[in-house]
């Protein structure tokens, strides 16, 4: 099965148990084939030894023991399956507001959010917090099933009820593309397969819409982008003079002839090849992992980014910036960290936390301004020498950063720059 | 008008290139783990990409259990002159020679997790800050929690629950002296694309995965092959099959399957038939519900 032209789509789910988020996950996984007989086999055991009748979904989605054990979710869990039309990765995280970090890793690298909606309960605080945890980390479409339809008569107007209240709310939101479903993960109405029960609903299951929707055009292919990861420099036999910017194209397109200006440094030169082992490329754009050469021998290194000379990042040491405390020890006032941004390491202070955000209710908090783990705030970043960004809602790679504490090389907060 | 979208097996190969880089930038001292298994063949192929036109820049170690495939080692020992890279091993047979691990009794004997402690005295004794490893998140549920870079204390353990998070493609790899990192490039990968990838790269992989025939055991739901280190139980009798290996482990541990699939495509095409995941062949990991987590736990691969 070779399947050309299939894209991948990255996905998160957040909720708990009783959404009915691993039997959604279940249902996916087990239509397309993508569960084995062992797995299946070793589940069923498991769901007997605890007692329950037939098979408990959940224990396929927890990997640990403990988590086993005690039946929570304790990290992010990646699960896998292919349709003939796409291969996807599914970042699965915990929906309880004290994992309000995984949520937002899983969320990071993710195409589409799921929001599932236990339909016998509407808005729950928990979808709000999910929602804006999307919208916070730019995930570009949202997917609101709002399940156990069989629960409620399948009725239409319950259904309108709950899009109603959830868009009372996400107008606030920044989030380009939210589309509602009405569904029983536990049947499979509007899972896989459109709803015998819910004729009323015209659009299409939730599979369908994740294999078709148009994905591509969320790169962001004007801002050219291309943090140097490293230099390569083969010095044998044929390649004595080779010079190679190696990294990943972060946005836009490069091709050979290209102005372009390195940054911090500012040096100009042309784009003379671009190269990659299965040999010379005529273009290259998000996520290629690619090597530059270019016409002038320049100075360049690890953390330094070339860019088209006609459409730079700014180069600032002082910004805006909403962040998420990943960390049991708080923020230290006007400690310093380690700034990870593409490639760039620098020393970095948080000089102001400006105001807390309570991701519950979207209020603003000024006069706790401690941050401790699962806050978001929005708070002012100073840095020892200029990082290259650019604004997060434009893009994901230039526009983010982790802070890395200096005393246990432990990751502490992660950034979404303004 | 060009498309400017990946299909997914290159969207897959061009973040294990990532990835590969970020460890040669942060690292002093990487390593390939290289067992001659298909996922560690694969990562050494992306680590030529992601380094060409130099040469990979990392030697392999290689932790060699004594209960190898005669192929495994052949096939090893070939591509690493191929690729001029230099190669270490830890033997498993030294550590049971000093005294530093004894070889289980019982039935069920294996060496497999005696490899732990021989793993790590190489990681150690080589200086090794980071170990690159062919796992998948697809492999096993302790492995799906995994990260791209994942950090062992210095006692080698990894602690599942304090986990450092990764966000976007910012990899933290910032350790103590003592600590080290293992990196898993091929994290996303699942099984069916590791075949559609070295099917389209045609990548060199040993015989033993394709369908031979060969003398065997049927014990415990599978097929083990005949070596000087199997003790044949009562009521076991030899016959010929022809069989292949789904993956590479110990010969004593790895069981084959029935299969015609003698070429790459046909393989691709059997295993997307697949009911049980490719590991449900191998006894090391049906002794218990969390025999992987307990191992990684260790230091385990």
């Amino acid at each position: 099965m070779q399947l050309d032209n299939n894209q991948l789509l990255r996905f998160t789910t957040a909720g708990s148990v009783d959404d009915g988020k691993s039997t959604l996950i279940g249902r996916l996984l087990y239509d397309s084939k993508s569960i084995f007989e062992d797995q299946l086999e070793s589940i069923e055991n498991t769901s007997k030894k605890k007692g329950h009748d037939g098979i408990d979904m959940a224990l396929f989605t927890d990997g640990l023991r403990d988590e086993r054990e005690q039946g929570i979710t304790i990290d992010v869990a990646y699960r896998y399956f292919t349709t003939p039309k796409r291969k996807f990765i599914i970042a699965d995280t915990p929906g309880h507001i004290q994992y309000t970090r995984n949520m937002v890793t899983g969320a990071s690298t993710a195409n589409v959010a799921i929001i599932l909606i236990d339909a016998r309960h509407g808005v729950i605080e928990q979808t709000k917090r999910h929602a804006f945890i999307a919208s916070l980390l730019q995930i570009p479409h949202l997917i609101v099933c709002i399940n156990k339809m069989d629960l409620v008569d399948f009725s239409e107007e319950v259904y309108n009820n709950i899009i109603n209240q959830f868009e009372e709310f996400s107008s606030k939101l920044l989030v380009k593309d939210i589309r509602f479903k009405p569904i029983s993960a536990l049947l499979g109405d509007n899972v896989v397969n459109a709803s015998e029960n819910m004729k009323w609903y015209q659009g299409s299951p939730l599979l369908s819409t994740l294999e078709t929707m148009h994905i591509s055009s969320d790169i962001n292919k004007i801002d050219a982008r291309f943090p140097v990861q490293t230099v390569l420099r083969p010095q044998r036999e044929g390649f004595i003079d080779y010079r190679g910017y190696a990294g990943r194209v972060a946005s836009g397109i490069y091709r050979p002839g290209d102005d372009v200006t390195v940054m911090p440094s500012g040096f100009t030169s042309k784009i003379k090849t671009i190269d990659t082992f299965d040999g010379e490329v005529k273009e290259a754009f998000a996520p290629m992992s690619v090597s530059i050469t270019l016409e002038d021998d320049i100075d360049i290194s690890r953390g330094d980014m070339i860019v088209k000379t006609t459409n730079k990042p700014e180069a600032v040491q002082e910004f805006d910036t909403m962040i998420c405390w990943l960390n049991n020890s708080s923020a230290r006032p006007r400690a310093k960290y380690t700034i990870m941004h593409t490639s760039n390491e620098q020393k970095a202070m948080i000089k102001e936390v400006l105001y807390k955000i309570d991701i519950n209710s979207y209020a603003r908090e000024e006069e706790n301004k401690d941050l401790a783990m699962n806050d978001i705030a929005r708070v002012k970043i100073r840095t020892t020498r200029p990082l290259m960004i650019d604004e997060y809602r434009d893009n994901r790679i230039t526009g983010s950063f982790i802070l890395i504490d200096d005393a246990t090389h432990e990751t502490v907060a992660a950034g979404m720059i303004l | 008008m060009s498309k400017y979208y990946l299909n997914y097996l290159d969207e897959l190969e061009s973040e294990a290139i990532y990835i590969l880089r970020e460890v040669w930038a942060q690292f002093q001292n990487p390593v390939i783990l290289f067992s001659g298994g298909k996922d560690s063949i694969l990562v050494s192929h992306l680590a030529r990409k992601a380094f060409y036109p130099s040469k990979i820049p990392f030697p392999f170690m290689h932790v060699d259990t004594g209960h190898n495939f005669p192929e495994t080692i052949q096939f090893r020992d070939d591509l690493v002159k191929e690729l001029g890279v230099q190669l270490i091993v830890g033997s498993v047979q030294e550590s049971i020679d000093q005294g530093r691990v004894a070889e289980e009794k019982g039935k069920n004997a294996t060496r497999n997790s005696l490899q732990i402690t021989t793993l790590l005295d190489a990681i150690e004794s080589n200086k090794v800050d980071c170990a690159i490893g062919g796992g998948r998140r697809d492999e096993e549920k302790a492995r799906a929690k995994e990260r791209f870079f994942s950090h062992r204390d210095d006692f080698g353990q990894w602690d599942p629950k304090n986990q450092r998070p990764e966000l976007w493609n910012l990899l933290n790899g910032k350790h103590f002296e003592g600590e080290h990192f293992r990196a898993f490039p091929i994290s996303n990968w699942t099984e069916m694309d590791v075949w559609n990838y070295i099917q389209r790269e045609n990548i060199k992989i040993p015989s033993l995965y394709f369908a031979h025939q060969r003398e065997v055991v049927w014990r415990s739901g599978s097929w083990i092959p005949v070596s000087e280190h199997l003790k044949l139980e009562e009521g076991e009798e030899i016959h010929s099959k022809k069989i292949r290996f789904r993956t590479l482990g110990d010969i004593t541990i790895t069981g084959g399957i029935e299969s015609d699939a003698d070429t790459l495509a046909k393989i691709a095409l059997e295993v997307s038939a697949m009911r049980k995941t490719e590991r449900g062949d191998r006894s090391d990991d049906k002794r218990s519900e969390s025999a992987m987590e307990d191992r990684k736990r260790q230091g385990y691969f």
